[in-house]
């Protein structure tokens, strides 16, 4: 055989550079957007910061009830949002069948994940809020008690908002399930429930976690949904109230009460204070605050994943 | 002498519209094996799973005829199908023991059924490792992952598994076909001894192997049953042209 030259792949070298620059482009985006939040933001960050509440009009002061406000309404989020998460994906992967009506299902479950949260908003300002909210205070006679923008409905909120990823990520965790594994267990004479509680659920757990847990991140973001929901401007009382049983008073959540929200802060910062340039520093910290919050759940999913990943490659 | 374990009367499976087995009458003696050999897709997997009701998991699968195990028709509207299949265990071609411990997998089984007693599930995994001839090689893993055992550790495990149920009829879809020479041994020598007290029916590709272990075979052939007779018999004088074609290796 005659030993031909290589010809040159000149279209072949020209894709590579231009995917290249735009992965390097996009990098150079990244590290220069966290870098300069990171820079600005990290002297700002001390405990009193953390705790404290805003001081002197917002020029001062700490986040603290921000940070509060945020932790209380996505825990309140994931207590909704979970149970009725995976169950519903229980339902549809593992009872209901194939049938048109559960494929329109499974459709609208996606495209509820693209539509824009300000939508969610006015669904839960109309729906939990003006429907619920009022109904529940006309039927129990309380008055103005939960026909108002409160914590308890913007966690509703934000629990519709997150469902879809809940439910789907659910759903791949239960379809990653072989299912030689069920076979197994229908032909060692479990019922249904059996093979879903002693063998699909243990191995769609870490599945299900992560699916949890980027949703709490994407929920901890959010703005738009709770803008009217009971996000308040400024609010240095946390909402907690005194459940009392008999002698003994424990401090809980008060889902009733407005509260301030991390996302939400920091627009309000930035768009409606009287003097920006002391705010900025704040700015910055909060910022990276709720950046931090949300990578460390993030790095919690992907943990999970990995090693969900690691057990299955075994198979 | 020989008692018949199970009848199955006139047994037309479909998929859908396909017709996967056409009008199958054959009889299944106790305490033997039988075997049920074929090219692929001939539907003897099929066939196999029709015992327990394991098609029963598939959507649009529809069944017409009789299946009577102990004279009891299975597929009785009032029978308890989970019962049967603690009755009619399965071993399957791919050894799929959960990622558990060897101790979880055995007594998987038993917990279900309502055994919670420490004592007796020891028991049960010791008797049904040794069963399945493998207790000398598990005794000291038993906490380890079962998936950390060779693939024919595996499977005699799966089996060890299906016997901790206590099942009368055991059936295996091509249990050693994923599996080296020596390990396939192994679970024929086993099958050997099993069949001394459980009715062992086998799916197999390999043709020797039926000839090994079994003591009936039956030639399934594009979702028929073309011939079924003591394996002696259908092996060096099959009365039908096709079943000579198809074990001399003239086609599938």
């Amino acid at each position: 055989m005659e030993v031909k030259k290589r010809k040159k792949d000149i279209s072949g070298v020209l894709s590579l550079t231009i995917v290249r620059l735009m992965f390097f482009f996009l990098v150079f985006i990244l590290i220069l957007l966290l870098g300069k939040i990171f820079i600005e933001g990290i002297g700002v960050i001390s405990p009193e910061f953390l705790l404290d509440e805003p001081r002197d009009n917002m020029t001062g002061g700490g986040i603290g009830p921000a940070i509060f406000g945020t932790v209380a309404v996505t825990l309140l989020m994931i207590i909704f949002t979970v149970p009725l998460g995976v169950f519903s994906a229980i339902y549809l992967n593992e009872y209901a069948k194939d049938t048109f009506f559960t494929r329109v299902i499974r459709t609208s479950i996606n495209n509820l994940a693209g539509v824009p949260s300000i939508v969610f908003g006015l669904f839960g300002l109309g729906f939990f809020i003006l429907f619920i909210g009022k109904g529940l205070d006309k039927v129990l006679q309380t008055g103005l008690l939960f026909g108002q923008p409160a914590l308890l409905w913007a966690s509703a909120t934000l629990a519709v908002l997150v469902l879809p990823i809940v439910i789907v990520s659910t759903l791949e965790a239960l379809n990653s399930v072989p299912k030689s594994h069920r076979d197994a267990s229908y032909g060692l004479g479990a019922t249904k429930w059996q093979t879903i509680r002693n063998v699909v659920l243990p191995q769609a757990r870490p599945g299900i976690l992560t699916g949890t847990i980027l949703a709490v991140s994407r929920g901890a973001g959010e703005t738009a949904p709770i803008l009217f929901l009971g996000a308040a401007f400024f609010l240095p009382n946390l909402p907690i109230a005194d459940l009392c049983i008999g002698g003994y008073c424990i401090p809980m959540i008060n889902p009733t009460e407005q509260f301030m929200y991390l996302a939400y802060h920091i627009f309000i910062m930035a768009t409606q204070s009287s003097n920006p340039t002391k705010t900025l520093p704040l700015q910055y910290g909060s910022t990276l605050v709720l950046i931090a919050l949300t990578f460390l759940l993030n790095i919690t999913a992907i943990i999970f994943r990995y090693r969900f990943r690691k057990i299955l490659g075994r198979l | 002498m020989k008692e018949i374990k199970i009848v199955i009367k006139n047994l037309n499976l479909y998929y859908g519209d396909k017709q996967a087995l056409k009008d199958i009458t054959l009889d299944i003696l106790d305490k033997r094996v039988t075997a049920f050999i074929g090219p692929s897709g001939c539907g003897k997997s099929t066939f196999l799973r029709v015992l327990n009701r394991m098609n029963d998991l598939i959507d649009h699968v529809k069944i017409e005829g009789e299946v009577y195990i102990d004279g009891v028709n299975i597929y009785d509207k009032s029978l308890d199908v989970v019962n049967l299949r603690k009755n009619v265990g399965m071993v399957f071609q791919r050894s799929n023991l959960f990622p558990k411990s060897v101790y979880e997998n055995i007594v998987y089984g038993p917990k279900i059924n309502g055994i919670r007693d420490k004592k007796i599930l020891d028991e049960i995994v010791e008797k049904t490792l040794n069963q399945a001839a493998i207790w000398d090689e598990v005794k000291d893993r038993m906490n380890e992952n079962a998936l950390s055992l060779s693939g024919g550790q595996q499977q005699r495990l799966c089996i060890a598994r299906a016997l901790a149920v206590e099942p009368d009829i055991i059936l295996m879809d091509e249990p050693a076909s994923a599996l080296d020479p020596i390990s396939t041994a192994k679970i024929e020598e086993l099958i050997h001894t099993l069949k001394q007290q459980y009715t062992i029916v086998i799916v197999t590709h390999n043709m020797q192997q039926a000839a090994r272990v079994s003591d009936q075979t039956a030639f399934f052939y594009l979702g028929e049953l073309i011939e079924f007779d003591r394996t002696t018999t259908i092996f060096t004088n099959p009365s039908k042209k096709q079943t000579e074609d198809y074990i001399t290796g003239r086609f599938g």
